[in-house]
């Protein structure tokens, strides 16, 4: 590993700078979408569908449209009846922004009303009268897919959403020959919601010209408008989408583009500007969550401990529709491509259309449920192995330059280093031991995460300018959306740092399609990687442009300009040169030239073969171990999570203030997912649409974190960067269980725990020492 | 519904306002008084995300009626600053990294206001107690408590 301390080179990344955005949002400066108010306003509110299956008969508008103050209804007959969804090779398109003919879950949008206040659109809402036909219903996959199911979907026969068998490497069948371990077990997760503290929001405006201007909650203004222009049939030159700042997303703010088609509509046939702001209820039931995971898993070992092949099956709960249910089925079994060197992996899943609110993008995207199940599995491996559970790790842990069994190249890696760190700052060998005399137990897991994939579109680009106005003022325009993760700040570092000036003569112009350059959006742990690149690129070619003026006043060569201290000047020479200031202003004086830079940037990858799953889709990843504390009640069952140990490969940290940030919140979330979160539905309808009913972590349940970064250098990643603020989510919830059964030998399959499971389990298994366990269980038969 | 005049005092600053009786004080505040630094989580008490203070005192703008902060000194996240001074909770929210997202910091930030001004050295527990009503999804809570603790006597 090439790890060097670069710090001491640079002077704003590698730094914890403040948050640029950090004094708006103290004051309440910063504007969020629902906080745009326009002149003559509307407000918007959507009809939704009471009944899980339906076929829509009828719908009487006209005693809605007579309310007073009510100014505009529309229903699907108002769309143009296309179907649309994201963008992708996989997937057939299965939504319509309203209802056309059926409807396939309690929440499903029928229709919408534009009125003069929030209290005249919902009473709106009930004098429209849906006649409907129900139809039989189905909410579980496994019911799904049995002959006679009700039919959720025309173009899917069996509700089989979409399903591949991929081999990667060898054949199993001819691997299990050589293994002389095999265990197998099966695993649950539930559909974590993503409860951003912010609901989804769009103001939308259609002027007499047909201009379409919409602010919206959204982590991808360009493919959010490229949905709008799919489902409306609109000129793509007259939609512009605007994300203002962003309350949180994980992934849930991705392609909820339902509100935004609705206000549309409505402020065409208003005449007016419409906003729609999602109710916590409708987040709840209506927005997207993590796809449940049904996942049956086999690992094939030496005895030595040396792993030969996985094997796993996979039923994934759609919900009714799409969305990212195929590229997170698919993404769910890279994950066992990724971390560790096997011979062959085969991965046979199926995505399941049920009659429940549908699954989308969330932080882990599929990777985490797959993780869940196999860090789970090589414990149980471990212990059958008697062998110890980090050095299982450390000894099948890919390295740089590995080419994996799906044909992709590890081109930085740090994950020895990580498991190394954790064993070290964890204690690990001494906490593992179990000597407390308390139900304390510690756990281990890892993790890789893309940075950025290559599946959604040809390219997987992003683009940004940069401008250096003659005041010395330095604008960033991207079109990347910061939704909290910090890259406002993390890319004003990079522009700083290339052009050697002040983080404070910095602006970011971002997030508005007509004004910013493409970019693909915030997930995937891409920006960081990509977005970061092309604004080192465009601040660049910027500084170059300066450069060249400023060679031709010294009479020198533009490669011997330097940049630094908010001068430009001849390299070694700091009384030749001028302010970065004067410099501007001579560019313009002596030259007429406004200094302009621009950057795209398309990492080196492949498109995915969707048949085969092959390829280099993500041109790096990023790696990490964590290690969970954590303390049983012997009396309630109830788990407390005391500390997590990180470690995660950032290729470098461009902002460790930021970066540490990410892992406590990541940390929190795979916490809920572990301890708390629990929703619950009964016959299609969510029985917990509310924080009182759905338990996300508060202040009271934060553990203590131990972080640490290993610095790998990524050969393409800016100043070596690599994106983590996904992936730092995927080991903990693993970790936690993994720990779970080190302190009580109750080994926790299904998510979240259930306190009463860990009793029973208690009762079953009485401990009497920690730490020389062998009664792990998992209905398997060895084959030696 | 009949609305019916209302006097409020927000930031110092008095506002004679009509409106209807089952108007919250977040609904008058954001849409009558452009005061949207107030956010709206949940609508329903529970995220803590439109936390002001009456008096001193946090109360969930969501849960009261804008009929019943009458007579009340309403503070919202803009009338936190004071003469062009930032709050000292404000420049630690910001140098402690305790901001992601930011739409829960304004209501975080005022429960932390009350909390010191209650009790100006808290111990850590103490800090967790005192913004367990507000959710934040993006922090984990860490640098949040960390911030209040920095400034706490």
């Amino acid at each position: 590993m090439k790890q060097r301390d670069l710090r001491s080179e640079y002077s704003v990344v590698g730094r914890g700078v403040p948050r640029v955005d950090g004094w708006a949002k103290v004051t309440g400066d910063a504007i969020y979408s629902a906080d745009v108010y326009l002149k003559g306003m509307l407000r918007g509110k959507i009809l939704r569908s009471p009944h899980p299956h339906a076929r829509i008969v009828h719908i009487d508008t006209s005693r809605a449209r007579r309310l007073t103050g009510v100014r505009a209804v529309v229903t699907g007959a108002d769309t143009p009846g296309v179907k649309y969804a994201q963008r992708m090779k996989t997937k057939v398109p299965d939504k319509a922004p309203l209802a056309i003919d059926k409807v396939r879950y309690i929440g499903d949008e029928v229709a919408a009303v534009a009125a003069d206040d929030v209290d005249v659109a919902e009473e709106a809402l009930d004098l429209i009268r849906v006649d409907y036909d129900v139809l039989p219903a189905v909410y579980d996959p496994f019911e799904a897919m049995k002959p006679g199911a009700p039919q959720i979907h025309e173009h899917a026969p069996g509700n089989i959403a979409w399903s591949r068998l991929f081999q990667w490497g060898r054949l199993v069948d001819e691997l299990l020959e050589e293994c002389e371990v095999v265990v197998e077990d099966s695993f649950k997760t539930q559909g974590q919601v993503h409860a951003y503290m912010e609901p989804n929001c769009s103001v939308a405006t259609w002027d007499q010209n047909g201009n379409v201007t919409v602010w919206a909650t959204t982590q991808g203004p360009h493919t959010h408008k490229e949905e709008i222009v799919i489902a409306l049939g609109l000129p793509e030159n007259k939609v512009r989408v605007i994300t203002p700042n962003l309350g949180g997303g994980f992934g849930g703010k991705r392609h909820v583009v339902e509100p935004s088609i609705a206000a549309i509509l409505l402020s065409k046939m208003s005449g007016r500007p419409v906003k729609i702001e999602y109710t916590r209820v409708e987040e709840f039931t209506a927005a997207r969550h993590r796809h449940p995971m049904n996942i049956k898993l086999r690992i094939g070992a030496k005895k030595n401990g040396r792993l030969i092949f996985f094997d796993a099956q996979n039923i994934v709960d759609n919900g009714a529709y799409n969305d990212s249910g195929p590229s997170i089925t698919l993404y769910a079994g890279h994950a066992l491509t990724t971390n560790y060197r096997v011979e062959g992996v085969r991965y046979d899943p199926k995505l399941v259309y049920t009659n429940t609110a549908y699954g989308g993008a969330y932080r882990g995207y599929g990777n985490l449920q797959m993780r869940f199940a196999l860090e789970s599995m090589l414990d149980i491996l471990a212990e059958r192995l008697e062998m110890d559970s980090a050095e299982l790790r450390m000894m099948n842990a890919v390295e740089e330059n590995d080419v994996l069994v799906c044909k992709s190249r590890v081109t930085s890696c740090g994950l020895r280093e990580c498991i190394d760190e954790v064993v070290r700052s964890s204690n690990w060998s001494e906490k593992r031991k179990n000597s407390s005399g308390k139900l304390r137990g510690v756990g281990i897991s890892c993790h890789e995460y893309v940075c950025g994939v290559r599946w959604h579109y040809p390219h997987d680009s992003s683009s940004a300018h940069v401008r250096i106005d003659e005041d010395g003022s330095v604008k960033l325009f991207t079109g990347t959306v910061d939704i909290g993760q910090g890259s406002d700040t993390t890319l004003c570092q990079i522009v700083a740092e290339v052009l050697g000036v002040d983080m404070s003569q910095i602006n970011i112009y971002k997030a508005d399609t007509e004004l910013t350059p493409l970019d693909l959006g915030t997930y995937g742990s891409r920006v960081t990687f990509i977005a970061g690149n092309a604004t080192k690129i465009a601040a660049t070619e910027a500084r170059n442009q300066l450069a060249e003026v400023i060679a031709e006043e010294l009479d020198t060569s533009p490669e011997s300009i330097e940049f630094r201290n908010n001068r430009v000047q001849k390299a070694g020479a700091p009384e030749t040169g001028f302010s970065f200031r004067e410099a501007a202003k001579l560019a313009l004086n002596k030259k007429g030239l406004t200094i302009m830079g621009r950057g795209s940037y398309d990492p080196p990858s492949d498109i995915v073969d969707f048949d085969k799953g092959e390829g280099k889709f993500n041109a790096t990843y990023s790696f990490g171990a964590q290690i969970a504390e954590v303390e049983v009640d012997p009396v309630t069952g109830r788990v407390n999570l005391e500390k997590i140990y990180s470690a995660v490969d950032c290729g470098f940290a461009i902002n460790p203030l930021s970066l540490e940030g990410q892992c406590h919140g990541s940390i929190s979330h795979a916490q809920g997912m572990a301890l708390f979160e629990r929703p619950l539905f009964h016959d299609g309808k969510v029985l917990t649409p509310s924080f009182l009913d759905y338990h996300i972590p508060t202040s009271m349940e934060t553990p203590d974190v131990d972080n640490i970064f290993v610095e790998t250098i990524d050969p393409d990643g800016p100043y070596g960067a690599k994106g983590v603020c996904e992936g730092y989510q995927v080991p903990t919830a693993p970790a936690i269980i993994n720990a779970i059964y080190n302190a009580t030998g109750v080994r926790i399959k299904e998510l979240p725990v259930n306190p009463e499971e860990v009793l029973r389990g208690l009762a079953e298994h009485p401990r009497e020492s920690k730490g020389d366990r062998n009664d792990e269980t998992t209905g398997n038969a060895d084959c030696e | 519904m009949t609305k019916q005049p209302v006097t409020l005092t927000v930031n110092d600053q008095e506002y004679q306002l009509l409106v209807s009786p089952t108007k919250t004080l977040l609904d008058v505040l954001r849409d009558k008084l452009g005061l949207t630094g107030t956010k709206r989580g949940c609508d329903s008490g529970e995220c803590g995300s439109c936390t002001v203070l009456a008096d001193g005192i946090p109360i969930l703008s969501c849960m009261t009626l804008a009929v019943e902060a009458e007579g009340k000194n309403i503070r919202t996240i803009e009338g936190v600053a004071k003469g062009g001074e930032f709050h000292r909770l404000q420049k630690a929210f910001v140098e402690k990294g305790a901001i992601q997202c930011g739409f829960c910091t304004p209501g975080m930030i005022l429960s932390a206001v009350a909390l010191l001004e209650s009790n100006p050295s808290p111990t850590p527990e103490e800090i967790k107690k005192g913004i367990s009503g507000n959710f934040c999804r993006c922090t984990g809570y860490v640098k949040i408590i960390e911030a209040i603790g920095s400034v706490a006597k």
